[in-house]
C-alpha cells in the first residue's frame, strides 16, 4: 500500500515540517498490523514528495485473533496492496501531528492552503469510478483515476474495481489528510475493526465543517458505520462462497430494484394494497410468508384487528432485522403475543403454518426456481391452506418502461423469473382450479396502456366445500 | 395371591393414607415406574406433605405419566386415589395413550393406617382423615369397573398384601418373539381358488382342509376372508384349520366383524357382498356357523411381530397406536380413519395415514383395493382387489417379495375403478413434498458407518436457507460430497504439504496400499446420468424429462445454461453406452463424483473479484512502490533493504498470478470443458463403496476412453506405503505434477472404506503443491511459511468423516428406495455440517 503526497509550494521541502518527518531520512514505524515507512523520493525547493509505504502481513491479519469471522477470512486478500481502513489508522498514528493540524516550526503554514497532490496506488471501489468523483469533487479536488485490467491473459474478465487515484487541490495538509482519513474506509467494503459507538464520535469530529454539506452525506455515514454481519450470516456465506452473489451483492441488488421502483413508491403501494385486502377480508390470524425485514408486519402490527401475525422467512438475517425493525424486545407483553417470527421455507410443508385465516406472499415466488413452484404450491395451497391468499409478483411487461433496465433483463439478479400478465393469469387460474380457490387479479401501481401495471396481485379465496 | 396385570398398563394404587401403598409399590415395581404424589409435592414445595402444593404436584404427576405412557412404559400411580373424581384424569390419560387400566386397592383396616401414620413424625393426619378416605374408598369399589378399570385387585389384610405376587402379562397383539418367515396374504373375500393357487405358488402343501409349508413358513391373513366371492365357506374352513394348526395367523377385517354380528342375529344392513356369505353359510350346520362366528370374533385386531419390525393389520396401523389395545386401536385396525366425507363414488374418504407414517416397523395391510401393491414410508397395502377381478397378493417376509395370482373372474363390480395411471410409485408421488419438521432443529442421524451424527440447530438453519434458495429439486439431490482434509503439515523447509505425511498416516493405521490420484483443479460436480430421459422420470420421480443433472458440492445446479447441461449429460450417457456399462451394472442411471474444469468456468466471479483483483492491485501497488523507492535511492538515501523486499514480493506475486492462470481458460461451449470423474458412486441397487479405488479408476477409465475429449481419465498410481522405492516414485510423480502447475494429488486407502480399532480412517487426504498453495495461503505465503505450519486439522478431519458417512448413507437409502425424507435428511446433514466454521484453507 502506497500513498504519496506532493507539493509545489515554495520552499517545497517545508512539507517535511508539516509532516513532522525529515526529508532526508528514511523512517520506519511499527503498527499493530504491520510496518509503515516514510521517505521522500523527491525533495527540492520546487517540488517535494513524501511517500508512506505500508507493509501489512496478511497472515497477521488472520492469525492470532479471537474474532471468528476474521479468522475465517481468506489469506488471499487485497489488504496488503490497497488503500483501506488500515491507511486511516496509519495516517492517525504516523502522521498524527499533521492530521491534527499542528506544527511548531511552521505555525502559519499549517493554516495556509498550499498546492497538494495525493496519489494512491490502489483504491478499491466496487461501485465504479463515479463514486470516486462524487466523493472528492464536491470537496474541491481535481480527480484523476486510472483503472487496471484484471489480468492481461484473460481480457474477457474486463477491468478490476481497483483504481489508481490522484487528487489535487490547494488546501491545507490537515484538511486533506482528514478527507482521506474518513473517505478511504468509505470506499472500502471491508473494515478491519469493530464498529462501535466511538466510531460515530470519530466521524463527527473528523467530518466537522465539511461532512454536513457533502451531497453524499448519507452514503458516507452509512458506509463508514458499516454494520457487522452476524455469525449466522457468515455460516450461510461459507455455503455460498463458491458461487456468488454474496449477500452484500444481493443487498445491493435489493437497493437497485428499490431504486428502479422508487419513483413509484411501488413497494409502499404494494404493501398498502395487500394490507387493505387482508383488512377488508376480516382475517384475524395472518401469515406473512417471505416477510423479509418486516415492512408488512409493521403495518399489520399497528392494526389491532389482526390478532395473530406470523412472519416467516428462510433467511435468519432478515428475521433478525425484522425483529429490530419491529422492536420485538421492547413490545408490551400483549403486543408481543400478537406477533411471532419463525424461520421457514416455502418449499417444505410446515405444520406450524396451518390454521391461519390468511397468508400474504409479497414478491416472493419470483425468487423460487420454476421447478420448485410445484412444492411451493402444495405447501401453501394444499397444506397450510388458509382461506385467503394475497400474492404479488412483478409484471415483466412493465420492465420496458424503465429505460435504465436493459431489455430482457429482470429487475433483480435473484429473480429466477418474471411473468407477463398472461403468464401470471394462467398460473393463478391453474392453481385455483387444482386447489379449489377462486382467483381475482388486480394491478398494483400506475397502469400503462399495452404494458399494464408494474406489479400484479392475485387474491385467492378458498371455495365452498 | 397372584395379581396379573398387562405389561403395558397404567396401575392405579388406591388406599387411604398409611395403607402402605409406597411400600407395596417399591416391592413390586421399578423405582422409575412409580410416580408418587408425595414425591411430586416435595419437588414443587420441599414438603412431601404440603396440601397447598397438591395442584402443582398433580400437574407434574400427570405430565410424567403422559410421557411414560406415550413411550409405552408401565406406570404406577402412588397416590390415595380414593375419589372417583381424582381417578378420572388418570382414566382419561390411559385412554389417550391406549393403555390398560389396572387398580390395586389396599383396603386395610383403619387402625393399621392410623398406627402407621402415627409412627411417621412428618404426618399429622388424624384418625378422621383416614376414616374419611376409607369411606370414600369403600364407595369407590362398586364403580371401578364402570370407570374403565379392567383389572382390579382388592387386598384387605396385611398378610394378603405380604403374599402378593405380580405377573405381567403380554398383550394379545404382542408377538414380537415370533420372527417368521411369513407369507402375508391380502383380502381374500371368498376367492378360494385363487387362495389355493397362491398358497401353492408360495410353496404350501395342502393337507386335507389345511395347508403347511415344508420349511415351516407361516401365513398371515389380513382379514376380509368373507363376502362378495364364491368360496367363503371353503376359505373360512382352510384359514381356521391353518390357524388352529399353528400354520397361520389371522387378523379380522371389517367384513368379518360384520358377518359375526349377522350370524349372531344382530340387525345389520345386508350390503357389500354380505348376502353372498350368508347365502353360502345358509346350508351349513348351526354348529359350523357358531364356530365361524367364534373364530372371527376372537381374532386380535393387529399383531406386532419380529421384535417390533413388522406390524400387520387389516386397514393399517399408526405408529402411536401399534402394540396398544383399546376400542380406538381396534377400530383403526378394522376401518382405518376417514374424514367423515364421501368421495365421488359415495365411498368414505380415507385419511392417508401411511403418508404421515414415520415408524421404523413395516406395516402390511389391505382393506382398500389398489391396482398395485407398493411401499410408501415402510407401509404396503397388498389388497389388489382379487374379488374385483384384480389379483390376490402375498408379501413374503422378510424377503419383501411380492407374489400374486390373477383373479379367475370378476366376482363383484368395484365401486371405484381399480387402475393406476401414474408412471411413478406411490412413494415417489408422495415424495415431491418434504416436511420441514424432518430437517430443522437439532437432529441426530444414524448412518451405516457412524452412529448418531449430530446436526446442530444453527447449522440446520443455515442449510435450510441454502437448500431452499439455491438447491436443485431434492429428488435429484441424493448425494453431497464430503469435505476433504489436507495432510499433516510437513516440516520440510519449502513445503507445507508433502506426500510423506499421508503415506505415514495410512501406514500408521495399518493400510499397506494407497492410491494416489491427480487432484484436478476445477469445480466439484456431481453428475447423475440416465440411460433415457424416461429413466430419470421413473427412478428419480422428477416431473420434467431431463436425462440427468449436474450439481455442485452445495447442491446447486452447476449450469445456468440448461442446454449445455443437457449436451454434457448426453455425451456422458453415450460414453457409458459405448463402454457397455448399462448392461454390465444392470442399471439405467449412474451417479458420478467428478471435477469439472476449467475452474474459471464456474468460479468466474470469485476469480475476478478475489484472485485476479488481488493480483492486479498487488502488481500496481508494488510496481509504484518500486518506482518511488528507486527515485529515493537516486537521492542517495539508503533504501536497499526495502527495495530487496519489494522485489521479492513482486516475484512472489508474479508466481501467484501464474498459479491461478493454470486453471483458467476461456469457455465458449462444451468443447472447452473437461469432466474428470473419480468415483462411480452408485447405480441401480448398488452403492459402489464396496469396490476398491482401482475398480473405480478402471471402470471410469473405460467411460473416459469412450467419450473423446470431454471426459478426462484421472492419472493415478498405486503405492505400497511400506516400500521406500514405491513411495519415492510417487513423490517424484507428485513433484513433476506440481512443478508443471498441477494442484497436487489425493491419497486414499485402496479400499473405499477403511476402518481400524480406532474407527473410520480418512477416506481421502489431499496433498497440494507449493505453488498451488499461493492461491490458498496468499501470494506471498512462502515468506511466512513457518508461521503457517501450525494448523488445526482435527475439526476438519472429524467433519470429513462425518460427511463421508452421511453422503454414503444418503446413497444407501436412495438405492434401497427408502422415502425421500430419509435420503434428504442425510444430504441436508452434509450441507449443515459444511456450514461449521472450519479453517477455509484446509
Amino acid at each position: 500500500m502506497l500513498l504519496t503526497i506532493t507539493t509545489t509550494h515554495q520552499p517545497a521541502t517545508d512539507l517535511g515540517y508539516l509532516l513532522h518527518k525529515h526529508p532526508d531520512r528514511v523512517q520506519k514505524f511499527k503498527l499493530a498490523f504491520g510496518k509503515a515507512h516514510v521517505f521522500y523520493p523527491e525533495a527540492t525547493a520546487e517540488r517535494c514528495t513524501a511517500a508512506l509505504l505500508m507493509e501489512i502481513n496478511p497472515v497477521d491479519l488472520v492469525r492470532g485473533r479471537k474474532r471468528q469471522d476474521f479468522a475465517l477470512k481468506q489469506y488471499v486478500n487485497d489488504r496488503p496492496y490497497v488503500a483501506s481502513s488500515f491507511l486511516s489508522v496509519a495516517i492517525a498514528q504516523v502522521l498524527g501531528t499533521a492530521l491534527n493540524g499542528r506544527c511548531k516550526d511552521r505555525p502559519l503554514l499549517v493554516k495556509t492552503p498550499i498546492p497538494l497532490e495525493v496519489t494512491l496506488a490502489a483504491v478499491p471501489c466496487q461501485t465504479g469510478e463515479k463514486l470516486l468523483y462524487d466523493l472528492f469533487e464536491p470537496l474541491g479536488y481535481r480527480v484523476k483515476t486510472a483503472r487496471m485490467t484484471l489480468d492481461e491473459r484473460f481480457p474477457e474478465w474486463g477491468n478490476s474495481h481497483i483504481y489508481q487515484l490522484t487528487l489535487a487541490q490547494t488546501i491545507t495538509l490537515a484538511e486533506l489528510l482528514t478527507h482521506l482519513y474518513v473517505l478511504i474506509p468509505v470506499l472500502d467494503n471491508e473494515k478491519h475493526y469493530y464498529v462501535g459507538d466511538h466510531e460515530v464520535d470519530k466521524l463527527l469530529t473528523k467530518g466537522e465543517g465539511w461532512l454536513k454539506e457533502h451531497p453524499l452525506r448519507e452514503v458516507i455515514i452509512r458506509r463508514y458505520l458499516k454494520y457487522q454481519r452476524s455469525l449466522q450470516r457468515l455460516a450461510v456465506e461459507r455455503l455460498t462462497a463458491d458461487d456468488p452473489p454474496a449477500d452484500n451483492e444481493v443487498e445491493a441488488q435489493d437497493q437497485e430494484e428499490a431504486m428502479l421502483e422508487w419513483p413509484l413508491s411501488l413497494h409502499q403501494q404494494r404493501l398498502a394494497a395487500v394490507f387493505q385486502v387482508l383488512k377488508d377480508d376480516g382475517a384475524q390470524r395472518v401469515l406473512d410468508l417471505g416477510c423479509g425485514e418486516g415492512q408488512l408486519l409493521q403495518r399489520l402490527l399497528k392494526e389491532p384487528h389482526f390478532q395473530k401475525i406470523v412472519g416467516v422467512d428462510v433467511s435468519t438475517l432478515s428475521l433478525e432485522r425484522a425483529a429490530q425493525r419491529l422492536h420485538l424486545d421492547r413490545l408490551s407483553e400483549r403486543q408481543r403475543q400478537r406477533i411471532q417470527l419463525i424461520q421457514g421455507s416455502l418449499t417444505y410443508r410446515d405444520a406450524r403454518l396451518k390454521g391461519y385465516d390468511a397468508a400474504a406472499v409479497v414478491e416472493v415466488i419470483e425468487h423460487l426456481e420454476p421447478e420448485r413452484l410445484a412444492a411451493f404450491e402444495r405447501a401453501l395451497f394444499e397444506f397450510a391452506r388458509p382461506n385467503l391468499i394475497v400474492l404479488t409478483t412483478p409484471n415483466r411487461e412493465y420492465n420496458a418502461v424503465w429505460e435504465t433496465l436493459p431489455a430482457g433483463t429482470l429487475r433483480h439478479r435473484d429473480h429466477r423469473f418474471e411473468w407477463t400478465r398472461a403468464e401470471f393469469e394462467a398460473w393463478t387460474a391453474d392453481v385455483g382450479t387444482r386447489f379449489g380457490y377462486e382467483v381475482t387479479i388486480k394491478p398494483v401501481g400506475p397502469v400503462e396502456d399495452q404494458l399494464g401495471a408494474p406489479s400484479q396481485m392475485a387474491v385467492f379465496r378458498l371455495g365452498e366445500g | 395371591m397372584l395379581i396379573k396385570i398387562p405389561e403395558f398398563s397404567l396401575v392405579v394404587l388406591i388406599g387411604a393414607s398409611g395403607s402402605g401403598k409406597s411400600t407395596f409399590a417399591a416391592r413390586h415395581f421399578l423405582p422409575t415406574e412409580i410416580i408418587s404424589s408425595d414425591t411430586c409435592r416435595g419437588w414443587v414445595s420441599d414438603d412431601p406433605n404440603s396440601q397447598e402444593a397438591t395442584q402443582d404436584a398433580f400437574d407434574i404427576l400427570h405430565a410424567i405419566a403422559a410421557k411414560r405412557l406415550k413411550n409405552k412404559k408401565l406406570t404406577v400411580i402412588d397416590a390415595t386415589n380414593v375419589q372417583a373424581e381424582s381417578r378420572k384424569s388418570l382414566v382419561r390419560l390411559a385412554r389417550d395413550y391406549h393403555a390398560q387400566l389396572a387398580a390395586i386397592v389396599l383396603d386395610l383396616p383403619e387402625r393399621v393406617c392410623v398406627a402407621r401414620n402415627r409412627e411417621r413424625p412428618d404426618r399429622s393426619f388424624g384418625r378422621a382423615v383416614v376414616a374419611r378416605q376409607r369411606s370414600q374408598l369403600r364407595r369407590s369399589l362398586r364403580s371401578l369397573k364402570r370407570e374403565g378399570f379392567r383389572y382390579t385387585s382388592i387386598l384387605h389384610t396385611e398378610s394378603e398384601v405380604g403374599a402378593v405376587e405380580i405377573e405381567r402379562t403380554r398383550l394379545w397383539n404382542d408377538k414380537t418373539d415370533e420372527h417368521g418367515p411369513f407369507d402375508i396374504i391380502g383380502d381374500v373375500h371368498g376367492c378360494y381358488d385363487e387362495l389355493a393357487e397362491l398358497l401353492h405358488k408360495l410353496g404350501y402343501v395342502m393337507e386335507g382342509n389345511s395347508a403347511a409349508h415344508p420349511q415351516g413358513r407361516r401365513a398371515i391373513f389380513l382379514g376380509d376372508l368373507v363376502d362378495r366371492g364364491p368360496g367363503v365357506v371353503k376359505v373360512l374352513n382352510l384359514v381356521m384349520n391353518m390357524v388352529r394348526d399353528g400354520r397361520a395367523l389371522c387378523v379380522p377385517g371389517n367384513h368379518d366383524v360384520k358377518l359375526v354380528r349377522a350370524l349372531r342375529g344382530k340387525k345389520v344392513r345386508i350390503a357389500h357382498g354380505l348376502d353372498k356369505s350368508l347365502e353360502q353359510l345358509a346350508d351349513e350346520s348351526d354348529e359350523t356357523k357358531k364356530e365361524v362366528a367364534e373364530f372371527l370374533d376372537r381374532l386380535i385386531s393387529h399383531y406386532v411381530l419380529d421384535d417390533g419390525r413388522l406390524i400387520v393389520a387389516h386397514a393399517g396401523m399408526k405408529e402411536e397406536l401399534a402394540g396398544r389395545a383399546s376400542g380406538k386401536v381396534r377400530s383403526f385396525a378394522l376401518y382405518g380413519e376417514t374424514t367423515g366425507e364421501t368421495d365421488e363414488f359415495g365411498l368414505p374418504e380415507r385419511i392417508n395415514w401411511a403418508a404421515d407414517y414415520r415408524g421404523r416397523a413395516k406395516v402390511v395391510y389391505g382393506h382398500t383395493p389398489v391396482a398395485r401393491a407398493q411401499w410408501l414410508n415402510s407401509t404396503i397395502n397388498i389388497d389388489t382387489g382379487c374379488v374385483f377381478g384384480g389379483a390376490l397378493t402375498a408379501l413374503r417376509y422378510p424377503e419383501d417379495e411380492l407374489v400374486a395370482v390373477a383373479a379367475r373372474e370378476t366376482y363383484a363390480d368395484p365401486i371405484k375403478p381399480l387402475r393406476s395411471e401414474s408412471t411413478l410409485t406411490s412413494q415417489q408421488e408422495h415424495d415431491d413434498f418434504l416436511d420441514i419438521a424432518d430437517v430443522i432443529g437439532k437432529r441426530i442421524v444414524d448412518t451405516g458407518l457412524l452412529p448418531r451424527i449430530t446436526i446442530r440447530a444453527e447449522n440446520s438453519a443455515a442449510a435450510l436457507e441454502v437448500m431452499s434458495r439455491f438447491a436443485v429439486d431434492p429428488r435429484w439431490l441424493v448425494y453431497l460430497p464430503p469435505t476433504m482434509s489436507p495432510t499433516k503439515t510437513s516440516r520440510l523447509e519449502r513445503y507445507l504439504e508433502y506426500p510423506d505425511q499421508p503415506f505415514d498416516y495410512y501406514r500408521s493405521r495399518g493400510v499397506e496400499q494407497v492410491i494416489c490420484e491427480e487432484k484436478h483443479m476445477g469445480s466439484r460436480a456431481v453428475v447423475i446420468v440416465c440411460r433415457y430421459p424416461e429413466a430419470a422420470h421413473t427412478r428419480f420421480g422428477v416431473a420434467n424429462k431431463q436425462q440427468g443433472i449436474v450439481y455442485t458440492r452445495t447442491g446447486r445446479r452447476f449450469f445456468t445454461d440448461i442446454d449445455l447441461e443437457a449436451q454434457l449429460i448426453k455425451r456422458v450417457g453415450e460414453a457409458v453406452e459405448a463402454a457397455g456399462l448399462w448392461e454390465e451394472l444392470k442399471t439405467e442411471w449412474l451417479l458420478l463424483d467428478c471435477e469439472l474444469m476449467p475452474w474459471s468456468a464456474k468460479a468466474q466471479g470469485l476469480l475476478r473479484e478475489q484472485y485476479a483483483a488481488v493480483g492486479a492491485a498487488g502488481q500496481n501497488a508494488l510496481s509504484d512502490a518500486a518506482a518511488v523507492l528507486a527515485q529515493t535511492a537516486g537521492r542517495g538515501l539508503d533504501v536497499a533493504h526495502l527495495q530487496e523486499q519489494i522485489e521479492l514480493r513482486r516475484e512472489n506475486l508474479g508466481r501467484y498470478i501464474d498459479a491461478y492462470g493454470h486453471y483458467c481458460w476461456p469457455v465458449d461451449g462444451l468443447e472447452d470443458m473437461k469432466l474428470a470423474p473419480f468415483h462411480l458412486l452408485a447405480s441401480e441397487g448398488a452403492v459402489h463403496s464396496d469396490k476398491d479405488h482401482r475398480w473405480h479408476m478402471e471402470t471410469l477409465g473405460r467411460i473416459c476412453a469412450a467419450a473423446g475429449d470431454l471426459l478426462l481419465a484421472t492419472p493415478y498410481k498405486i503405492v505400497n506405503v511400506d516400500d521406500p522405492i514405491s513411495r519415492q516414485e510417487a513423490v517424484t510423480w507428485w513433484e513433476t505434477m506440481t512443478t508443471a502447475g498441477g494442484e497436487g494429488m489425493v491419497v486414499k486407502p485402496l479400499d473405499f472404506i477403511k476402518k481400524d480399532h480406532r474407527g473410520l480412517l480418512q477416506p481421502a487426504i489431499k496433498c497440494r503443491g507449493p505453488e498451488y498453495l499461493r492461491i490458498i495461503y496468499g501470494p506471498e505465503y512462502t515468506a511466512h511459511i513457518n508461521r503457517l505450519r501450525k494448523r488445526a486439522l482435527r475439526p476438519k478431519r472429524s467433519l470429513a468423516i462425518r460427511e463421508f458417512a452421511l453422503g454414503l448413507e444418503a446413497l444407501a437409502r436412495f438405492v434401497a428406495r427408502q422415502p425421500l425424507r430419509r435420503v434428504h435428511e442425510c444430504v441436508f446433514g452434509v450441507l449443515a455440517l459444511e456450514s461449521e466454521p472450519v479453517d477455509p484453507r484446509l
